[in-house]
Formats: structure tokens, C-alpha cells, sequence
């Protein structure tokens, strides 16, 4: 695994257990609490809900679901559960050891 | 990838890459997210029409189609009248 996959691997393991928004490249967007994710990105998210079911009712049977990291365009999440400044000097420390 | 195990032999509902929404049971996956499923029906959504479900019997998707891997709540979903839901089918992967 790349460096940089690794520290998002970190990262978003630290987010276990919190909700999250998932927004799919086929701007479907799933809020759910964030149950594991892999080396991949893969995401699996429990007690599912669809941004817009009007739009969306395709997954109105669908309790939890598995999200491939490869189709994930955005992930939200509250500000208050992520500790920017640590986030900020993990990647800078890291884009300059890419550098050498 | 040990998130799916947990969804062996439930009723899982796959959204692929070109959008198409396939309802079957898990019976095996590897790390590469190739499923194999039994039973397989394929949710056709449309805003004209209810949904139209196509039988398809056992099926092996290639994992660089799969999106996304849903676990059915079998008694929900009995409960829906899909023939009554309309709605534009699911968008493609786009970018």
C-alpha cells in the first residue's frame, strides 16, 4: 500500500462509529454510521438512509451496505470529530518525505 | 474486504457501474469484490412503469463493476409494492 493510501486508511479508521455522508459518483448520497473501511477505502456503512428517496428509492429495502472506494466522490463528516491540525501536519510531513 | 462476509448467504441488492440494480444471493466474493450470486433478478426502474424484475439465475459479476453491495431486509422488502415505485434508474459512474 502507498504511503498516502495508508494515512487515509488511518484516518478514516479513526472515524469508526461516527456518521458520515457518502456522496457515490452516480450522485447518490447515503448517510450512515461508518461500521469498518479497508485498505481500499471500501466503506461499510450501518442504519442506511438515502439523501433524496424521492430520487433514490432504489435502496429503501437496504438496511446496511458495503460502498467500493473506487466509486466514492465525496466523504462529509462533522467538523467537531476530526482533529484538523493533526490531519494537517501528517499530510505535510508526509507530502515531504515524497519529496526526497 | 471482511465487511462483505457478513453478507454471505443474505439477500444482497448490487448497484454496477452502468447503474443497473441486481437482487440475488451472496454465495461467494474475493478481495477484488467478485461476487457470485444465486437467484439473481434485475431491478429495472423507470418513470413510466413500476419496477420491472428480470429474472437472471446465477450470476458472477466481475468486481470492477460493482459500486455498491446492499443487505435486504427481506421482510421490507416483501413489504414494497415495487410494481407501484417509479423512478429514473440509478445514474452511471461517471469520472
Amino acid at each position: 500500500m502507498l504511503l498516502a493510501q495508508q494515512l487515509m486508511f488511518s484516518f478514516f479508521k479513526t472515524l469508526t462509529d461516527q456518521v458520515i455522508t457518502v456522496e457515490l459518483k452516480n450522485d447518490l448520497s447515503i448517510t450512515g454510521t461508518l461500521k469498518s473501511v479497508d485498505q481500499f477505502l471500501n466503506i461499510r456503512l450501518d442504519g442506511i438512509s438515502v439523501e433524496d428517496p424521492e430520487r433514490h428509492p432504489h435502496m429503501l429495502a437496504v438496511k446496511n451496505c458495503f460502498i467500493r472506494g473506487s466509486v466514492v466522490r465525496y466523504v462529509r463528516m462533522q467538523a467537531r470529530n476530526v482533529d484538523t491540525t493533526l490531519l494537517e501536519d501528517a499530510t505535510r510531513r508526509e507530502a515531504k518525505e515524497g519529496k526526497k | 474486504m471482511s465487511a462483505v462476509e457478513a453478507y454471505v448467504d443474505q439477500t444482497v441488492q448490487v448497484i454496477l457501474y452502468d447503474g443497473r440494480v441486481i437482487v440475488g444471493k451472496l454465495r461467494g466474493f474475493d478481495v477484488r469484490t467478485n461476487l457470485i450470486l444465486s437467484d439473481c433478478m434485475e431491478r429495472e426502474f423507470s418513470q413510466d412503469q413500476g419496477v420491472e424484475m428480470v429474472p437472471l439465475g446465477l450470476y458472477m459479476i466481475k468486481g470492477d463493476n460493482v459500486a455498491l453491495i446492499g443487505e435486504v431486509d427481506d421482510e421490507k422488502d416483501a413489504g414494497l409494492d415495487w410494481s407501484e415505485v417509479r423512478a429514473e434508474p440509478i445514474g452511471e459512474i461517471t469520472i
